[in-house]
């Protein structure tokens, strides 16, 4: 196409992802643009709930050449401060970003992408999708039996419980957005009931020290996608049960329940007026507890091994999660909303067929597509545990940068 | 969080691990092979006596059958004014389950490199016989809870032990008939 852009190097998306990679090319002087649909950091300023805070620690989002210099390291940055983080960010090294254009389309031959866009076609030798991980919420099949009466939201949607309407509230999902949702909305005196299916329950703190602090010490959020003995179900993993506060607190099923919401079991049918929830509730919180207390042992294992015992808070021992006699169905007609916290499933309509897999999921081997010349950044353990962190995007951004300037030196030799 | 699979060589609980690692990957590349129907077969003996058998099923993309066919007989007790001829039908979804979560656990712990020595399970389940007597609606027919009490001895500490009976019920089919909704469909032929 001649009318086309050419770059060496097209962006999609201008998060924490597309920057990480933006700075790693401009420090080795490869040419290349970034292409945001909207603005910098556009879903953290428009698609987050009011509350949200990160889930990690502010000292935690180390970016390529960048880091936190506020006043409050343990503090959590609010979903409009990490918008303010990473437009800062862009500015320290002047990202070439182009705001306000969306890719229609990516076709590639003879070793050129051809990236059409709502302002026309780039030609490009390499392209790296950026475009996250949370824009697409999941919500399952069931959804579409749910009554019309039923108002259905995503995290995408949700802004407070001001902005939900009449009736009780069903929260599908009991990772980190169900919970403190469901949370927010029973604290703001309405009826929630919570259903809730695999998860995985860490406390905010242990032994005095934030939880992302000792999974970073040990090196937990450093395993590599080649090192872990089944990395589909790695990715598969659930986020986990956090809220970033000021005061640091702990968000689990117990609080909730403490403070009013119902728990039952996953939602799993429609029969009549009836939402059914599963009667496996009580094996999903033995599971989560299971893998609570083995996480926190080796936390104890490695404060021994490394003589930090003295300088820590004594070990402690969590309650188990109340399991009671969950109720197994629900009146929906006393429902107004359904919150679907059931996660994301990121889309790629503008790519070929070829690139994904039966479900729609990208094909890649540690960020590395089926075609030469096409990575990805910034998907759940798409190259470490922390991949889809602020914080851990960045190493993956660095080899992914030299895997990619490894193929445009080989592309320049062939031609 | 991760949980560390190891296969110890030394340990065997008699389940070919290989196998169903193997099968778990060919039948990822091959979705539709993974599609099986199970059947089961039941004749009217007398009174509430009758007899099911199982032999063929489909599976792996073509007909299968077991070494043998394979029958059980399920009645109701004296008490029911019945003549106890073999275990009531509630009974026989106590045994599935028991046989399930047990194969899950033998399965699980020989993946994870834990030898079994015994495992016991008790499974009990809780019923209003009002609900199928039809003398309140309010009472279900079915049960209303069920308590799975495993013994396990194995070389293994206490919570590796109720790691694999996390993970079993995970795993278990007869686990996810019990606890989650079925369609059901019944026809005069």
């Amino acid at each position: 196409m001649n009318n086309a852009r050419t770059t060496d190097v097209l962006v999609i998306g201008g998060g924490q992802a597309g920057l990480a990679m933006s700075r790693c090319l401009t420090d080795r002087s490869i040419d290349h643009v970034v292409l945001e649909r909207a603005e910098v950091a556009n879903s953290w300023t428009t698609e987050r709930w009011d509350s949200l805070r990160l889930l990690t620690p502010n000292w935690m989002s180390r970016l390529p050449g960048f880091s936190y210099q506020g006043d409050v390291p343990d503090g959590f940055m609010t979903a409009r401060d990490i918008a303010t983080h990473l437009d800062t960010y862009r500015r320290s090294f002047d990202a070439p970003v182009r705001t306000g254009v969306t890719v229609t389309r990516i076709t590639t031959s003879d070793g050129q992408h051809l990236v059409e866009t709502t302002e026309g076609p780039w030609s490009v030798r390499a392209v790296v999708i950026a475009t996250g991980a949370c824009s697409n919420p999941h919500v399952p099949s069931i959804g579409a039996d749910m009554p019309d009466y039923i108002a259905q939201v995503t995290p995408i949607d949700y802004r407070n419980a001001g902005h939900i309407g009449d009736g009780s509230i069903l929260v599908v999902g009991a990772s980190a957005s169900g919970l403190q949702i469901a949370d927010e909305l029973s604290r703001s005196g309405r009826e929630v009931t919570l259903a809730v299916g695999d998860h995985v329950r860490l406390p905010r703190t242990y032994r005095g020290m934030d939880i992302h602090w000792w999974m970073d010490t040990i090196g937990q959020l450093d395993e590599r996608h080649d090192e872990v003995p089944d990395i589909t179900r790695a990715r598969r993993l659930p986020s986990l049960q956090l809220v970033g506060s000021p005061e640091r607190r702990t968000l689990d099923l117990n609080t909730v329940a403490a403070n009013g919401v119902d728990l039952v079991g996953r939602l799993v049918g429609r029969s009549g007026h009836s939402a059914q929830f599963s009667g496996s509730f009580a094996n999903m919180c033995a599971s989560a507890d299971l893998k609570q207390q083995r996480l926190l042992r080796r936390l104890d294992e490695y404060a021994t091994m490394h003589g930090l015992n003295a300088e820590l808070g004594p070990a402690e021992r969590l309650e188990p999660t109340s399991v009671g006699r969950q109720a197994l169905d629900l009146d929906l007609r006393s429902v107004g909303t359904i919150v679907w916290a059931t996660g994301f499933r990121p889309v790629y309509p503008w790519l070929d067929d070829s690139l994904l897999d039966a479900r729609g999921r990208l094909i890649h081997d540690g960020g590395v597509l089926t075609v030469p010349g096409m990575y990805v950044l910034g998907l759940p353990f798409l190259r470490r545990r922390k991949s889809s962190f602020i914080d851990g995007v960045g190493p993956d951004a660095q080899e992914l940068s030299t895997h990619l300037s490894g193929h445009l030196d080989r592309a320049f030799a062939r031609t | 969080m991760t949980i560390t699979e190891s296969t110890n060589p030394t340990v065997d609980n008699g389940v070919n691990v290989e196998a169903l690692l193997g099968a778990r990957e060919a039948l990822t590349a091959a979705p539709q092979a993974a599609r099986f129907k199970f059947a089961a077969t039941n004749e009217w003996v007398s009174g509430t006596h009758s007899r099911t058998t199982v032999n063929e099923f489909f599976g792996l993309g073509e007909a299968q059958s077991h070494r043998q066919p394979y029958s059980v007989d399920t009645d109701h007790p004296e008490i029911f004014a019945a003549s106890d001829n073999g275990p009531t039908p509630p009974e026989m979804v106590l045994i599935g389950l028991a046989g399930c979560l047990t194969a899950g656990v033998a399965s699980v712990a020989q993946n994870r490199g834990i030898q079994l020595h015994s495992v016991k399970a008790t499974v009990e389940g809780n019923m209003d016989v009002g609900g199928i007597l039809g003398i309140d609606p309010e009472i279900r027919n079915g049960y209303s809870g069920i308590a799975v009490r495993f013994e396990i001895d194995a070389d293994a500490s206490r919570e590796e032990v109720q790691a694999v009976v996390a993970q079993s019920q995970k795993r278990s089919a007869v686990f996810d008939v019990v606890t989650n909704p079925t369609t059901v469909v019944v026809e005069v032929a």
